[in-house]
Parts: structure tokens; C-alpha cells; sequence
């Protein structure tokens, strides 16, 4: 098989996969704070409601386009791409399992291999700000400029301290490539990351719930106060790719943290294993993360906003460039070398 | 070497494709329905009020500037990062991180006065 089909069809698979999940995940999302609320959630469309994102979908697909008067007509259709296609292209360098043969050819189960993965993520995944910023002010609403501006400023604030984590991760690894750095945790439970860097690992996590607008973090569409944030006069599919592109961030963000803390597709103490198992690994430990989103935002109370500006600047930075001074400092002595 | 971003190119096109068409197929299949105040900004029911184009707290501009300056200075410490290992090997470690360190402590002592100065609460 050419080489060309085999890129091809991995980008098809594993984009599909993604959109599959993200489409499941809002699914998941509904029942599970049905559950957390003592109620049934959604069960009429197919099976236990296991056809409703299909049915969502279908309707945001006849729902009527508002454009409010005012609104940059040429910005405010292109920000909702513009937010949803760099979370979806983040997806391209996440290791999911290692080597396996399509049609004859060798490969690796990943759209790229790339030496600097590790910044192409934080590259791509940080022009997500540009979408939210510019819906938020395409629109012409107070509501939406308010959330935008806020959306933006925390996406920003708290990147700062999931580069810092990411680093201390990189230095452990010595490389920048996804790859290589879940390489490095082969071998047992007891390598995984998150044994060595407790701290990072935390401040990634926090910085997750904080990249991605989730609760407790979600100051972007903080109901009581901004009604729906910079999505407020968005309908139709221009919402639903919003929404879509928010999902996909976080389960990219979910493989990111599996990758960099529980030691990617390895499956402790079987380094060889075959690929289909290491991508079931993976995919059960991202599903731990994913969970973890829903569970959170069903169960812990909102912030306040200069509460997250303060837990940003001035806990999590410098706890970031402590912990990458500790690190730096024993990686400069020669521990982690191999 | 830049053969290895080939296959990135081909989920960009995934994408693009997935992302116009969505933004396309509802504005082509949704119906329309002219409506008396359809089209003005939500606020609240009331009729919306002035314009949202309005001057905003200088506090975002601040973040947006501190962002930039912390930023280029986790960019400069990733070719550091990324090598830390390799230099440890050849002997070197303790100089290098020893001008990382005061890399970051003249950025550490920027974060201080800027906290001191009151630019990190958001409320004053």
C-alpha cells in the first residue's frame, strides 16, 4: 500500500475516533450528572439514549443561523473554525500505541512522528485563544466580549504553567518528542512520571481544567453572569463547533496528561506489548481523565475570577519554576541520566 | 525532516474540510424566520442597549503583556530542558543550569514587582 494511503488512513481513523468520542463524551457528560443528580438523564433516543448526540446533531444541523446586527459577518463564522481546528489538529502527534504494519507497510500508531511534538501541542493548541477571543467580539454583545476577554485571559494565564510542568517532564525525558518521553516510562508502574513529578502532575491537571474552560474553572460561560459567554449568539452548527472543539481539547488534554504522567500506551511489565493492547491501555487511562472532567464539574462549586487570576499567578507559576528548578537542579547532577 | 509533517497536512485538510462544511451545511439547510428583534444582541429580554464595542479595564491588556514576557521565557528554558541530560553526561551541568538559574532569577525578580506593584490582583 502506498505511503500516502497509510497517512490517510490513519488522520481518518484516529480523527474519526476523536470526533466519535467527543460526540460520546457529551453524551457521557449528561448521564453521568444525571446519576450524580439522582436522575435518569436522557433515555429516549435509542437504547439507555446511546443515539442522542446523533440526534443532536441532526437538529443543529436545521436550526436557523442568527447573525446578530452589528456582528463582523466574515469573523463571526470564521471564529467558530478557528476555534475548533486547532484543538482538532493537536490530536496529530499523541503517541497512541507503538509499531504496527498497514497493508505492508511499518508504522506507528500516530498521524506524525514528529522530534518536537511536544511543541508542536503546545504550538497549535495555544492559537485556540484566537477563535474565542474574536467569537466573543464578532458578536456585538457585551455578554460575549466579556467572556471572550475573559475566556482568553485565562486560557493564557494558566498556559504558562502547563508549559512549566510539561518541561520538568522534558527534562526527565531529555527529549521533546511524545514518543520518547513515554519510551522513558516503559518498563513498570513504578516508572510512570507521575511517581517522580507528583508536583507537575498536579499543576498540569489544574492547568487542564483551566485550558479547556472546564469547571471549576469555567469563567467563560459562567451562567449566572455572562448567560452563555462568547458563544452567547451562536446557533446552529456554528455552535456545535464550538462545542465540538471543546471536547476534542479535552480529550487531547487527557492524552497529554496519560502521556506525560502514566506512561502512555505502555502496559506495565509487558514492554512488547502488541499495539492493539497498548492502544486499549491508553484509551482506559484517558477515559480516567475524561471522567474525572464530568465528575469535577458535577460536584465542585465555581471560582471567583480574581480567585483564578490569583491561584494562576501567584501559586501555580512559581510552584511551576520551583519545581522546574528542583528538577533542572538534580537533572544538572546527573540523576536522571541514563 | 520536513517530510515528517506530510501526514499533518493531510488532517489539516480533514479538518478544514469537517470545519467549513459545518459552518456551511446549517447556513445552506436552516430555515429562516424574520422576526421583530431577532437579530439585536441578548440582554437579558431587555432591547439591547448602546453598542458592545465599548473601552474595557486595562487589567486584560496587563495579563496579555505579563503572558508574553513569561512565555518567551519558557521558550528560551525548552532547548535547555529538552538537553539538560546531555550536558550533565559531558560534564557541564552544574555551569549551564547555573546560568539558567540566573536567567530565571532576573524573571523571578521581575514576577516580584509586579506582584508587589499590585499587578497580579485582579480587584484593585
Amino acid at each position: 500500500m502506498p505511503l500516502f494511503f497509510v497517512w490517510l488512513l490513519k488522520a481518518a481513523l484516529i480523527y474519526g475516533g476523536m470526533l466519535g468520542l467527543a460526540a460520546g463524551m457529551t453524551l457521557a457528560e449528561r448521564k453521568v450528572s444525571a446519576w450524580i443528580q439522582w436522575r435518569i438523564g436522557p433515555n429516549r433516543v435509542g437504547p439507555w439514549g446511546t443515539l442522542q448526540p446523533i440526534a443532536d446533531g441532526i437538529k443543529f444541523i436545521f436550526k436557523e443561523e442568527v447573525v446578530p446586527a452589528g456582528a463582523n459577518p466574515i469573523l463571526f463564522r470564521l471564529a467558530p473554525m478557528m476555534s475548533a481546528i486547532p484543538a482538532m489538529l493537536t490530536v496529530a502527534v499523541i503517541p497512541f500505541a507503538g509499531e504496527l504494519s498497514i497493508g505492508g507497510v511499518e508504522t506507528t500508531l500516530s498521524i506524525a512522528d514528529l522530534d518536537i511534538s511536544a511543541l508542536y501541542v503546545v504550538a497549535i493548541g495555544g492559537l485556540g485563544v484566537y477563535g474565542v477571543i474574536l467569537g466573543g467580539w464578532s458578536s456585538n454583545s457585551k455578554y460575549s466580549l466579556m467572556g471572550g476577554l475573559r475566556a482568553s485571559a485565562q486560557m493564557i494565564s494558566y498556559e504558562l504553567s502547563m508549559i512549566l510542568a510539561m518541561l520538568s517532564i522534558v527534562v526527565m525525558g531529555g527529549s521533546l518528542d511524545l514518543r520518547v518521553l513515554t519510551e522513558a516510562q516503559a518498563g513498570g508502574l513504578h516508572e510512570w512520571n507521575i511517581w517522580s513529578q507528583p508536583l507537575a502532575f498536579l499543576l498540569f491537571l489544574i492547568a487542564t481544567f483551566a485550558e479547556t474552560n472546564r469547571h471549576p474553572f469555567d469563567f467563560a460561560e459562567c451562567e449566572p453572569e455572562l448567560v452563555g459567554g462568547f458563544h452567547t449568539e451562536y446557533s446552529s452548527m456554528k455552535f456545535a463547533l464550538f462545542f465540538l472543539g471543546e471536547y476534542c481539547a479535552m480529550i487531547v488534554m487527557a492524552c497529554l496528561t496519560v502521556t506525560f504522567f502514566l506512561g502512555g500506551g505502555e502496559v506495565p511489565w509487558w514492554p512488547s506489548a502488541p499495539w492493539f493492547v497498548q492502544l486499549g491501555a491508553f484509551l482506559a487511562k484517558t477515559s480516567i481523565f475524561l471522567f474525572l472532567f464530568i465528575w469535577v464539574r458535577w460536584t465542585l462549586p465555581r471560582f471567583r475570577f480574581d480567585q483564578l487570576m490569583g491561584l494562576g499567578w501567584k501559586v501555580m507559576l512559581p510552584l511551576a519554576l520551583l519545581n522546574i528548578f528542583v528538577t533542572g537542579g538534580l537533572a544538572s547532577m546527573g540523576v536522571y541520566g541514563s | 525532516m520536513l517530510f515528517d509533517y506530510a501526514p499533518i497536512l493531510i488532517l489539516f485538510g480533514l479538518v478544514l474540510g469537517f470545519a467549513v462544511s459545518n459552518v456551511l451545511i446549517s447556513e445552506l439547510l436552516g430555515r429562516r424566520r424574520k422576526a421583530i428583534g431577532k437579530e439585536t444582541a441578548y440582554e437579558c429580554g431587555m432591547g439591547a442597549i448602546g453598542n458592545a464595542r465599548l473601552r474595557l479595564s486595562i487589567h486584560f491588556y496587563l495579563v496579555a503583556v505579563l503572558f508574553i514576557l513569561f512565555d518567551v521565557e519558557s521558550l528560551l528554558l525548552i532547548p535547555w530542558a529538552a538537553t539538560a541530560n546531555e550536558f550533565a553526561q559531558a560534564g557541564v551541568g552544574t555551569t549551564v543550569f547555573l546560568e539558567v538559574v540566573g536567567f530565571v532569577l532576573v524573571l523571578g525578580v521581575g514576577l516580584a514587582y509586579v506582584w508587589r506593584k499590585g499587578g497580579l490582583s485582579w480587584d484593585r
